[in-house]
């Protein structure tokens, strides 16, 4: 299924006066080609390797130009339109655009070097997938195609229209995205200027034939191209503009009539009639997509990289499991393990820097100050440490277990412990300023926020104390809370081992919203661009929109997800008990990778400096590349 | 036992007497005035200049409570606006108004009066969705015909909730960006509406109350696509009272051309 072509049409021994380059020419003594990806017009793309890069291969792409045209005005014309192509895409920087790594001329051939990208053309699908290309591919690929168009619609100073969307111009990586190719006929944008046609028929829009390009333009080629795969009717061979006659769902009843209403209204005859922008195509297909329940479906798209495509870093052996999660600070990766110690490694190697042994195994994350860690153990002891050197700064003995992870929060230690209480200590000599009682042992993290401190605890009570230890609020859910509160913009969410992620307004602790997941979480929810993500014991992490708490996609993993995810740059991170850490795109709930360790993970990543770092109960702590 | 009219009197009396003026003792001190930040709010309606009737209807509710217990602002503000033939337009606004009002007022506003808060009580959004599907089979029962939409703003501290049903228009202004107003692909198609079945397709969510202050408005649709985002704004933002804003508003629609009946509730909430 996978193949490494670009494929364009393949003329390749017509005898059509071109010279091919032959595997094995060397250009500019640096990029050697290693064969021919398509050819098309006067151009032809080839694949090639650049020996700059002597140690590894490095693969390009690179477009040849040979100019045979006479004329000399027309000459220069055709010469110019290449130098745009390249100076447009030098210009872009965007993870569906090709990277344009060089630009170089020698006699009539001008050349251009690109990030080669390994997958197939839309076309090419096409030709190998027998059935109508499913609902949901499209509509995630559209989704994408939307964004990238949206990119360039805005791209200042001047919009750039793509002005020929067409299968064989849009490619599928193998991460499956959307890589736009072919920019040999964008340009920047003038309102109202007219120009020459240029296009493909069949997917161009009306006014395009007319020399009008717009973003319009650009949304009708898109769904163009859907239609073709979704109904198989590649438009070439129909009456131009006639897709309104061709009905969606006549042709392909799978299709819902959702979708089919989104693409008649893109494919309008007058550009008036269409979606405006990308933005508002995209939101439309969105909304589409959570009505008809794609978005919701669990894996979306099936696993695309395998665990050895992730690179590991280092890893480092415990003498027991880790089910403690790991902090970075400074450089160094403090993460606490079963066999009593707190471990201090070095970020960057995972070498050991030292080691501090308690008397009980620690499950909780470290946390860490002015050169102090603090952390808890069933010892029932908190214990301050050098962060440099493991030294004892003091010991805090609690009268139970020590579960729950320190928070920090105005020169105090705030801590949960078995013994029913929340304490409060001074950081600076491990004083205790006051606690309170609860009802139940405290696993959860206590979170601390303008003089309140919120927390969990294992009979479902939820407490939120001022700093003079008088309750503001308390509220109770019908099993244990062991998820560590989250607020975001005056919302506080928690999950419940009653099934449930709760959204209480954080003032008065007032329920706003309520969302029933398929079993008991002990995850703390994480926040980014709008969503919630969590992890449950029905073994599902969980994508919920915070402002409708409606589900915007779950991702089914092979065993429980007692850990709690962390985001980075659009990924959510996270362990499961099934012992990978995935890590999944946070849009789409799609796996980007997943990474296997050889024992369930319980604890929660860190991420610094483009580093996973994840404890597992096979006892190691590993750092992977993000 | 005084009597009720009695009693106020006497508490006015009070009030008037025992309130000491800076002017009269310049030299004393007296302890700060505490600040409330309520919310302030202006409505405007009008038949408009084309309809004969009013269809539409609007409801605003505010609360505050001080002192040792105090309760988190509260607010319920609703349009609707209703269609059909016969009255049917204006029965059944009416009718969905007052049954979400009387459904809410009982679930969050008198809950609040209680006590005991200890235990969780039915979510703020479920609540609204179960008001928005009482509506529904209030208008489908006794309304034959008619049908509405509305939309439902509930304010709760630091939170605000919206229901909405069809398109009466809700804006938080400040955030409104004129692609988004202008070029609606919907924008004319009413494709919910309260009464038009049982299967009542409601859209939730709740938006934090912007904390340097803004706008919420809500609308209907003879202010909506008449007056220009652009005046909306510039009105809304010039205005010193949000009372004067929804009274220009007005004006703005019907000196458009009043095509529609027009209701506007605008909410303005204070800086942090």
């Amino acid at each position: 299924m996978q193949r490494t072509t670009r494929q364009l049409s393949d003329k390749e021994g017509k005898g059509d006066g071109l010279d091919r380059l032959q595997a094995g020419t060397t250009l500019q003594e640096r990029y050697l080609v290693l064969g021919m990806l398509g050819s098309g017009g006067m151009s032809s793309v080839y694949k090639g390797r650049d020996l700059h890069f002597p140690n590894v291969t490095k693969l390009v792409a690179i477009k040849e130009m040979v100019n045979l045209i006479a004329d000399q005005s027309m000459y220069e014309m055709v010469v110019k339109n290449f130098e745009r192509e390249a100076d447009l895409l030098a210009a872009l920087s965007h993870p569906a655009i090709p990277t344009i790594y060089d630009n170089f001329s020698h006699q009539n051939r001008s050349y251009l070097v690109m990030e080669f990208i390994d997958g197939d053309d839309l076309e090419a699908i096409l030709d190998e997938y027998e059935d109508f290309i499913p609902e949901e591919r499209v509509v995630t690929w559209a989704i994408e195609i939307c964004d990238v168009l949206s990119y360039l619609h805005n791209h200042k100073p001047q919009p750039i229209i793509f002005r020929d969307i067409k299968p064989s111009n849009v490619m599928i990586d193998h991460h499956n995205h959307v890589r736009l190719i072919d920019f040999g006929i964008a340009r920047h944008f003038q309102p109202g200027e007219k120009g020459t046609m240029i296009g493909t028929e069949g997917y161009s829009p009306p006014e395009q034939y007319r020399g009008e390009a717009s973003p319009a333009g650009d949304i009708y080629a898109l769904w163009a191209t859907m239609h073709h795969l979704l109904t198989r009717r590649d438009p070439r061979l129909e009456p131009p503009f006639s897709f309104t006659e061709r009905p969606v769902r006549e042709i392909n009843p799978t299709v819902s009539p959702e979708l089919e209403n989104v693409i008649s209204t893109a494919l309008a005859y007058d550009p008036k009639d269409r979606y405006p922008t990308a933005a508002l195509m995209k939101e439309a297909l969105i909304s589409t997509a959570k009505r008809t329940g794609l978005l919701s479906r669990p894996s979306v798209a099936a696993v695309i990289a395998q665990s050895d495509k992730v690179e590991e870093i280092w890893k480092f052996e415990c003498e027991d499991e880790v089910r403690g999660s790991p902090l970075v600070e400074n450089g160094y990766v403090y993460i606490g393990c079963y066999d009593n110690n707190i471990y201090a490694l070095d970020a960057k190697s995972g070498e050991f820097q030292w080691k501090y042994a308690t008397e009980g195994g620690i499950s909780g994350k470290p946390a860490v100050e002015d050169g102090v860690v603090f952390i808890g153990s069933e010892d029932n002891r908190l214990y301050a440490l050098t962060a440099n050197r493991g030294g004892l700064v003091w010991t805090y003995y609690a009268e139970g277990p020590i579960h729950s992870s320190p928070t920090l929060a105005d020169g105090h230690v705030f801590v949960g412990s078995d013994d029913r209480r929340l304490h409060v200590v001074s950081q600076v000599n491990g004083r205790r300023a006051w606690r309170v009682e609860a009802n139940a042992p405290i696993w959860s993290t206590p979170l601390v926020h303008d003089e309140r401190v919120y927390f969990g605890c294992e009979s479902g009570d939820f407490y939120c104390y001022d700093f003079k230890a008088e309750l503001k609020w308390r509220k109770k859910a019908k099993r244990g809370v062991t998820s560590s509160p989250l607020l975001v913009e005056d919302m506080i969410y928690f999950g419940s081992r009653d099934w449930t992620l709760y959204a209480l307004e954080a003032e008065n602790g007032y329920q706003i919203w309520r969302f029933r997941m398929g079993g008991a979480t002990i995850s703390t929810p994480a926040f980014y661009d709008g969503m919630l993500f969590i992890g449950c014991g029905d073994n599902n992490i969980y994508a919920i929109d915070a402002r409708h708490a409606r589900e915007a996609w779950r991702y089914e993993a092979d065993h429980q997800v007692t850990g709690s995810p962390v985001v980075h740059e659009g990924s959510v991170y996270v362990g499961s008990v099934d012992g990978s850490l995935y890590c999944i795109d946070h849009k789409t709930g799609r796996l980007r990778w997943r990474y296997h360790t050889e024992g369930p993970i319980t604890g929660t990543p860190a991420i610094v400096d483009n580093t996973v770092f994840i404890g597992s109960t096979d006892h190691r702590v590993y750092a992977v590349l993000a | 036992m005084p009597s009720l009219k009695s009693l106020l009197k006497s508490i006015f009396r009070r009030t008037s007497e025992g309130a000491p003026t800076p002017t009269a003792h310049p030299g004393r001190s007296y302890p700060d005035v505490n600040e409330t930040k309520q919310v302030v709010v202006g409505t405007g309606q009008s038949v408009g200049i084309e309809r004969s009737h009013n269809e539409d209807a609007l409801l605003v509710l505010t609360g505050q409570l001080t002192g040792i217990h105090p309760l988190p602002d509260f607010g319920l503000f609703v349009v609707a606006d209703g269609m059909g033939g016969h009255r049917a337009g204006e029965v059944a606004s009416a009718v969905s108004i007052r049954t979400v009002a009387r459904m809410l007022t009982r679930d969050t506003m008198i809950q609040l009066l209680n006590n005991d808060h200890s235990e969780l009580e039915t979510p703020l959004q479920d609540l609204l969705r179960e008001a928005l599907e009482e509506a529904n089979r209030a208008v489908v029962e006794e309304v034959p015909g008619g049908g509405t939409t509305l939309t439902a703003a509930v304010l709760l501290g630091p939170q605000i909730t919206i229901g909405h049903v069809g398109d009466t228009r809700l804006k938080e202004l400040g955030q409104l960006t004129p692609e988004e107003a202008s070029v609606h692909p919907q924008r004319n198609v009413l494709y919910r509406a309260i009464g038009q079945g049982a299967n009542l397709e409601v859209d939730v969510f709740t938006h934090p109350v912007p904390k340097n202050g803004g706008h919420l408005l809500i609308c209907s649709d003879g202010l909506w696509g008449v007056v220009p985002d652009e005046t909306i704004q510039r009105i809304v933002n010039s205005a010193h009272h949000p009372q004067l804003a929804a009274q220009q508003l007005v004006t703005a629609a019907n000196s458009a051309g009043g095509p529609d009946n027009i209701t506007v509730v605008l909410v303005r909430f204070p800086k942090g």
